[in-house]
């Protein structure tokens, strides 16, 4: 996967937070599937490398802007399993108190504002952060993840306009998992590939495998480094596969089954493993422990979860103002 | 104590609020170019002298800057970020509708977005978009406070409540109540400037004035239609009858208490406003004065509003279009008289 060394902590961090995605997505699909778990869901099944990758690039303090396909963000990020989960349920102990639910999923203690669910509204948030670190000469750095549908927002080109006009320190990834909803990619951008949009705004672009963590990683390393330093934005277009539906109980059948087997055979958490466990030599006893793990802290997280008081009714009335009114 | 009009009022705030704290900056379109207007009406003319790093200059992109003005006050700044004309604001409708106004409850009260927005307003000889009493399209919104100040003292004193308040703030400004000067004076402008005193006053949002005290008749009115109704007050002293005008200076919160108390002596409400009748500001009020007032009421009320049709430019037109001096004292008048023909 990579020239460079990586200790192996830093492999296995990696590969914890890939299936710590993949089994919260999945558990939580069975949830919805079953009728245990209200609301909606839109799940990032296939593209636990682009969330993993950038946000090992980041450090604490350093904040992200996310979308209504949030989890794998907030999860990589550090946002606590627990306040996700008991969010996703509507419960008062969840991480927007109940308020927010699996589309405005956060926690900015994290690092991660709570997520903006219309496509493209969350970018110019993140160019807003990185205008007040480079005010306040903070040497922290913004993220903002999209997926590729957000490009053709106007929104997305008024934020990376801005960002590059004052060279800030903000780092915009683009997720191409190939579909806008349903709609292939080829359909709506004219260009081959979306970091192409970069270079007029002159900014950096670059089209990574986002199905490689450790390529994920490297590109997002350079981007960020480069934000820290004062060098300005960059864009990266991670290539990447949702193996799951759009949303809800979506068959995907715009999909096409050839293409959907293909990528299936070349999905993240699967080709990390076997990677680590040929190339890097780590023991396979080693990667189950960590699944082993993740499992058990997932399913405590869904019982205590179920367990957690809902918010009282009346309490919709508060969190509008600092100041009611 | 100084004579300010409105337009120099906000400058020496904005100036006063950025030399307090240097969390606030200014963000929006032509706002500190030097040799330019200071934004559209001359409210931050020369500030970038003082503040050359905290007055940015945006692209032509208010979905955008709107946007950026959230997340920097996300991170704890306090933006006061500025549209030309507050017809702009249909195009940043998502950042101000599902980002300003909604961070705070969707995360549960954990984040506060400390920002204000200023947008001009007004029907003056532009024709249908740069016209829009956009208030009234912020009224049913959720999580954003609402200010018309129509004197140079209130700008003042609640543009300082807003900079400070840790919630999201919209100011409406009236373009003929700016006392802009020079290049950017406005014809048929009206004198809304005050004595200002030296010291740092603040208006509480939520606060009504009563501009007039009277015992036949209250009327409602904000902005320019504040300055109007006060007109018409003036006419209808010589014709016998006596009205309360009161401006609520903050739709958001709106102070329900001066206004109940006013029903309550009065008996008779009228409400102006210079956005559309159909469910305009009027309507919002009125209802809330059938739910609670409704047994102070000697006669019926009257909402005194525009036109419902698009902003029209050519002079006649747009007179016509826009509540006079003269409607509100003929529906005065017709609702006194019904009371005592019907008594």
């Amino acid at each position: 996967m990579s020239m460079k060394r990586y200790s192996q902590e830093f492999l296995l961090e990696m590969y914890r937070k890939m299936v710590l995605i993949r089994q919260f997505e999945e558990r939580v699909k069975f949830l919805f599937l079953e009728g245990i778990m209200p609301g909606t869901i839109h799940q990032c099944q296939g593209q636990e490398a682009s969330a993993a990758g950038v946000c090992m690039a980041l450090s604490k303090d350093d904040v992200i802007t996310s979308t209504h396909r949030p989890h794998g963000h907030a999860l990589a990020k550090g946002v606590s399993l627990q306040s996700m989960m008991d969010e996703l349920f509507g419960k008062i102990t969840g991480c927007s108190k109940g308020k927010g639910g699996s589309m405005h999923i956060g926690d900015l203690d994290k690092g991660m504002i709570t997520a903006v669910a219309i496509v493209g509204g969350n970018i110019p948030l993140a160019t807003g952060v990185g205008l007040a670190f480079k005010m306040r000469k903070e040497k922290r750095v913004a993220v903002s993840f999209m997926g590729d549908g957000a490009t053709n927002e106007g929104a997305f080109h008024e934020a990376v306009n801005m960002g590059a006009i004052w060279n800030l320190p903000v780092v915009y990834v683009v997720e191409n998992n190939l579909y806008g909803a349903s709609t292939p990619v080829e359909m709506v951008v004219k260009t081959e590939r979306i970091s192409e949009r970069a270079s007029i705004y002159k900014m950096p672009g670059v089209t990574v495998d986002g199905n490689n963590p450790i390529a994920v990683y490297e590109a997002a390393q350079e981007a960020v480094d480069r934000a820290r330093s004062g060098r300005g934005p960059s864009l990266l277009e991670l290539m990447t596969y949702r193996i799951t539906g759009h949303s809800r109980r979506d068959p995907a059948l715009y999909q096409p089954k050839a293409e959907r087997q293909k990528a299936k055979e070349k999905e993240p958490v699967g080709r990390f493993k076997k990677y680590l466990l040929e190339k890097e030599k780590v023991k396979e006893s080693e990667l189950d422990r960590i699944d082993t793990l993740i499992e058990e802290e997932i399913e405590k997280a869904v019982e205590q979860a179920q367990k957690a008081p809902f918010p009282q009714p009346e309490d919709a009335l508060e969190d509008m103002f600092v100041e009611a009114i | 104590m100084r004579r300010l009009g409105i337009a120099e009022a906000l400058r020496e705030g904005i100036r006063q609020e950025m030399a307090r704290d240097e969390r606030v900056f200014c963000i929006g379109e032509d706002i500190a170019i030097p040799g330019g207007w200071g934004g559209a009406f001359t409210v931050t003319l020369g500030l970038e002298k003082d503040f050359p790093d905290r007055m940015i200059n945006t692209p032509i992109a208010e979905n955008g800057f709107m946007g950026v003005a959230c997340g920097a006050a996300l991170m704890g700044l306090r933006p006061i970020a500025d549209v030309q004309y507050s017809d702009f604001l249909f195009c940043a409708m998502d950042q101000v509708c599902n980002n300003v106004a909604k961070m705070r409850y969707m995360s549960g009260g954990k984040l506060t977005v400390p920002m204000v927005i200023r947008a001009p307003v007004g029907v003056t000889g532009r024709g249908s978009q740069h016209a829009q009493n956009m208030e009234t399209f912020f009224m049913p919104l959720q999580g954003i406070k609402i200010v018309c100040p129509a004197t140079a003292y209130d700008a003042l004193g609640l543009l300082r409540t807003a900079v400070r308040s840790d919630d999201p703030v919209m100011i409406f400004e009236h373009k003929l109540l700016y006392g802009s000067k020079g290049a950017r004076a406005e014809g048929g402008a009206i004198d809304a400037s005050s004595d200002i005193p030296d010291d740092d006053y603040i208006i509480p949002l939520g606060q009504a004035v009563v501009r007039k005290e009277g015992k036949d008749v209250t009327i409602i009115g904000t902005l320019l239609m504040m300055h109007r109704a006060l007109q018409a007050a003036e006419q209808l002293e010589k014709e016998g009858i006596s009205a309360e005008v009161i401006d609520p200076r903050c739709l958001v919160p709106f102070d329900w208490e001066t206004v109940g108390n006013s029903i309550t002596k009065t008996g008779r409400v009228i409400t102006v406003e210079e956005s559309p009748k159909r469910s305009g500001i009027g309507a919002e009020i009125m209802a809330v004065i059938l739910e609670k007032y409704s047994d102070c009421l000697k006669s019926p009320a009257r909402r005194i509003a525009a036109a419902n049709v698009v902003v029209p430019f050519s002079p006649p037109l747009e007179k016509f279009y826009l509540p006079q001096v003269d409607d509100i004292v003929k529906a005065t008048m017709e609702i006194v008289q019904h009371t005592t023909t019907n008594a």
